[in-house]
């Protein structure tokens, strides 16, 4: 143990342990749904609340980063723990969206095939203690120890429903895309090490390595964080995990679990390697707008629910790692406030995604669990019959969206402003480039809000499309309290943007040596300088409410309020069905027809003669085809060329092993 | 905030609610003027919106809250937008609270609310306009933020009051790059103020709808909000692009009274001037197909661009 117990690391592992504790008392009954859910899970939820407390503790100005060693591990590398600003974020991020995750899991799992509740209970705790061990680890070991724990955890909790095949599938494939990135991560660890063999990060940071090994590195880090966090070509797996996983586990992986994967690039490129040459900020860059662009355009032509979000997903990824590749390009010529305006807006942007992105993943869970029902084209008019999610369903649908007053606009807002920086950066064509980036953003941004639209609108708004989703009713109260908790995330850091950008200059200092500006006060942030920008989230907040209060209240005392209820108008045609709606592929079609190059499209079109005509269209990722099927038969015909060797008797195996001893004594003497 | 600089600030906003009708009205008198038809009087609109606010609402039965709550919303961010875009005097402290990227994100919230609304009776030209508003939206928008991007890249500012006043300061310069986005933003109005050559703010063809499909279920005093806020769109688009190409005629800042008066006959005269160009350009050309609005919202997009190189290569 170290000398002087630091308080704040020595409590968040506290509450690790009361995490593992709650799990593992799943085991003593893990079929009893009602102990296991309504108590278990709601206490979880209180165990995150303190994480988060602690965490905002950690952010405060004037903590120095606390350090442990414990006495745990290989005997000679025991377990290393830090808390700096870096990680009391990420922990931060961890603790407010599992906070809310939780209590909505408490409602939500039920007995049902696949895994029992109990069993259910402790993968989901182990998975939310090793995303904070994770981002508390201070050496190679334990970091790679979490991580892995992290990826069969959520292996186990993606495949609850192990009977159905298609589940079983994805688990593989995220599995095997988790491993990739692992082993990069581990080689990127091994490079950093330099020579030194020290596996502790604080022997990292101060080793100075020649710069090829250090962009070797960096290529590294990219390859296996991009692969967790999903950049694209690596990105297959996510509509693959997230809709055949239980939506509470879709939001702990999408909210959370990407995130992890910004950490260990942010850990790895700004601390470790301390920023490079511009090219790495560049292919950050490019890559992330890539993504983004790629996730927005897909998520639009989907027709699964938790397929689109998955795609959207993609999407704020690429969003975030276009801010940390625009830091790291600053930071290369030396523009260290700009670099942390383009870090603060990527770090905000995780916070951001976390709640949103969790909230309708839940969202999305509510609704399967009222009408069973994943597929768009079967839903429809739930406002009705689900007011409270739907309610809430709509803040994150505009947060997401990037919508004044909410939390998604000030992310984009700040990543809008740091390019708007890039005038600054003392090389012509980046200069040229660069601006091409926003309109990149901006375009990502702007089909964003039209995937958003038409997400809620499919599910929530129109007829229902099916007759049995007149069934379909609100959740319990714990659900309902888990979505509020993270929709009033989403208002309140919106309203409030300084919090957010507090809690990130407190990373930016230390990383950087530049912070920009909460302030100028808690109504009004300038990140740059006042004349330059300013966004009070909160006044237009009250503008919106105060016009609206305004005008409802002058027509209903001018006028009057009298309403007469009808059939709809739609220009006095009586033959409506609920058929005659946009299904999901119908909304998706503008967006085929202008990014068509994108997919790989099969039609089927029925001729005019058809009696039953049906028409039937199949969008495929183009990925798919062109890089990871030949991959995979590559693999496959390399397997039986190997196999050749297998000879199924065991003579020729006990030759084998004859002729390696006699290899290796050759080899040897 | 002084209680001065209050009161100057909603005394532009009621200007901006109130000018907004006659600016429609002003557009669709020139129009039949110049396609040889009788003229509506200029106060129509007002008419129009006094006659729906007295009829009875018939709502579809199905309709829900958010169905009568866009109206309002609509209406809301419109008048939000207008207290930020100069266009009477330049010293508007609300200005400070959301920048012009926040005034392209307030439109975007209007249009998602309006999208929402559309498909909330679940009506086939319902859906069918909401989607391609929504196809509209995502083309626009990158254009206009690129345009906005000219200005900002030249003003070294967001806020839009510092905007203009470094555009409208003394030296008198042609920006070239200013030039390119000029020709974009006009583009990007006629699409997102739904005019031709995107859409027809007169037609009964409900397949060719955007704007007047998505509003078809809505009626009396939810259509007259609606309307109202189209027509403040419209006058929030024209007064944008006075502060970014026509600047002048402003009251400065620390302009007293007599500034300020002189200046609401300038922006008068400006709104006419525009109101007719607008009328000019919508008869002059025909309706395009929808697919042909992606090629036409890109030129506005690829313009915009092009006017940012042009800033960044020549310094101007």
């Amino acid at each position: 143990m170290s000398i002087a117990a630091p308080p704040l690391l020595v409590l968040l592992l506290a509450l690790v342990a009361a995490w593992l504790c709650l799990g593992l008392a799943g085991l003593i009954r893990p079929h009893h749904v009602g102990f296991v859910a309504r108590v278990l899970f709601p206490l979880g939820a209180l165990v995150s609340l303190g994480v988060a407390w602690t965490a905002w503790g950690a952010l405060q100005p004037g903590q120095s980063p606390e350090t442990l060693v414990l006495p745990l591990g290989l005997p000679e590398l025991p377990f290393h723990l830090r808390l700096d600003a870096l990680s009391a974020f990420f922990v931060l991020l961890v603790g407010l969206a599992g906070a809310g995750i939780s209590t909505f899991a408490g409602g939500y799992f039920r007995a049902g095939q696949g895994t029992a509740p109990g069993l259910l209970c402790l993968q989901y705790h182990v998975f939310l203690a090793s995303m904070l061990l994770v981002v508390l680890a201070d050496d190679a070991y334990l970091f790679m120890v979490a991580w892995e724990t992290m990826a069969l955890s959520s292996y186990f909790l993606v495949t609850a429903q192990h009977r159905i095949p298609d589940i079983r599938r994805a688990g593989f494939l995220y599995l095997l895309i988790a491993h990739v990135g692992a082993i990069a991560i581990l080689l990127c660890f091994g490079v950093l090490q330099g020579g030194s063999w020290q596996f502790t990060f604080q022997g990292m940071r101060g080793g100075a390595l020649r710069p090829a090994w250090g962009s070797v590195a960096f290529l590294l880090g990219l390859v296996g964080f991009g692969a967790k966090a999903g950049l694209v070509p690596l990105h297959v797996w996510l509509p693959e995990a997230h809709p055949a996983a239980p939506s509470p586990v879709s939001a702990l992986m999408s909210g959370l679990m990407l995130k992890t994967a910004v950490y260990g690039f942010l850990r790895v490129s700004f601390d470790f390697l301390n920023g490079g040459p511009w090219w790495w900020g560049g292919l950050a860059l490019g890559l992330g707008l890539f993504t983004a662009l790629f996730g927005a355009v897909f998520a639009a032509v989907q027709t699964d629910m938790k397929r689109l979000l998955a795609y959207s997903s993609i999407e704020n990824v690429g969003l975030i790692f276009s801010g940390l590749g625009l830091a790291l390009l600053f930071r290369a010529f030396g523009l260290q406030l700009f670099a942390a305006l383009a870090l603060s807006a990527a770090l905000i942007h995780c916070l951001n995604h976390a709640l949103f992105k969790s909230l309708l993943f839940l969202a999305t869970g509510s609704v399967l669990h009222a009408t069973g029902e994943r597929n768009l084209g079967k839903l429809g008019g739930l406002i009705r019959r689900m007011p409270w999610v739907a309610a809430l369903a709509l803040v994150g649908t505009l947060a997401i969206a990037g919508l004044p007053p909410l939390n998604g606009f000030v992310s984009e807002w700040l990543l809008l402003q740091a390019f708007l920086d890039t005038p600054h950066i003392p090389k012509a064509f980046l200069n040229m480039l660069v601006p091409l980036g926003a309109a990149a953003l901006a375009l990502t941004v702007a089909l964003a809000a039209y995937v958003m639209v038409k997400f809620y609108g499919v599910i929530f708004l129109g007829q229902p499309r099916e007759a049995s989703l007149t069934h379909a009713h609100d959740p319990g109260w714990l659900e309902r309290v888990g979505l509020g908790w993270l929709a009033a995330g989403c208002v309140l850091l919106g309203a409030f943007p300084g919090l957010a950008l507090a809690a990130s200059g407190a990373v930016t200092g230390p990383l950087l040596g530049a912070a920009v500006r909460a302030g100028p006060s808690v109504w009004l942030i300038a990140p740059v300088a006042a004349e330059r920008a300013s966004y009070s989230g909160v006044l237009v907040l009250a503008g919106i409410l105060a016009v609206v209060g305004v005008t409802f209240v002058l027509v209903r005392r001018l006028y009057h309020g009298r309403v007469r209820r009808t059939a709809p108008w739609d220009c006095g045609d009586p033959w409506q069905t609920a058929r005659m709606q946009d299904t999901a592929e119908g909304f998706g079609q503008p967006v085929r027809h202008i990014f068509g190059p994108f997919f790989r499209m099969e039609r089927q079109l029925p001729s005019p003669w058809d009696s039953a005509p049906r028409y039937r269209i199949h969008v495929e990722d183009r990925l798919w085809r062109a890089l990871y099927l030949p991959i995979g038969r590559g693999v496959e015909r390399l397997a039986e060329a190997v196999a050749v060797v297998q000879g199924g008797r065991l003579a020729i195996y006990l030759l084998y092993g004859f002729l390696t001893l006699i290899g290796l004594l050759v080899f040897v003497l | 905030m002084s209680r001065l600089a209050l009161a100057r600030q909603l005394g532009e906003l009621l200007l901006a609610v109130s000018l907004a009708p006659f600016l429609v009205g002003w557009v669709a008198q020139c129009r039949a003027w110049l396609q040889n038809r009788t003229a509506p009087p200029l106060i129509q609109p007002w008419r129009m919106l006094r006659k729906l606010f007295l009829k009875d609402a018939a709502l579809a039965g199905h309709a829900s809250a958010l169905f009568r709550l866009a109206p309002y919303v609509l209406f809301g961010t419109m008048v939000l937008a207008a207290a930020i875009i100069p266009s009477v005097a330049t010293d508007l402290p609300f200005a400070r609270a959301a920048d012009a990227i926040a005034l392209v994100g307030l439109f975007a919230t209007a249009r998602v609310f309006i999208a929402l609304a559309a498909m909330d009776i679940g009506t086939a030209f319902g859906t069918m306009g909401a989607r391609r508003e929504m196809m509209i939206g995502f083309l626009a928008e990158p254009a206009l933020l690129m345009v906005l991007f000219n200005a900002f890249l030249l003003s070294g500012s967001t806020a839009l009051p510092s905007v203009v006043e470094h555009l409208a300061a003394p030296p008198f310069v042609i920006y070239p790059s200013l030039a390119f986005a000029g020709v974009a933003f006009l583009m990007v109005l006629l699409a997102e103020n739904a005019r031709i050559p995107i859409d027809n703010p007169a037609t009964h063809l409900e397949l060719t709808m955007i704007h007047e499909a998505m509003v078809l279920e809505y009626s009396a005093r939810h259509l007259a909000l609606v309307e109202w806020a189209s027509g403040l769109k419209l006058f929030n688009y024209a007064c944008l692009g006075f502060a970014l190409f026509v600047p002048w005629g402003m009251a400065a800042r620390g302009a007293g009274t007599t500034g300020l008066l002189l200046a609401v006959p300038a922006l008068v005269g400006k709104l006419a001037l525009a109101g007719a160009g607008l009328a000019v350009v919508e008869t002059l050309s025909a309706k395009l197909r929808i697919f042909r609005a992606p090629e036409f919202l890109a030129m506005a997009f690829l313009l915009a661009v092009l006017g940012l190189l042009v800033h960044l290569r020549l310094g101007a």
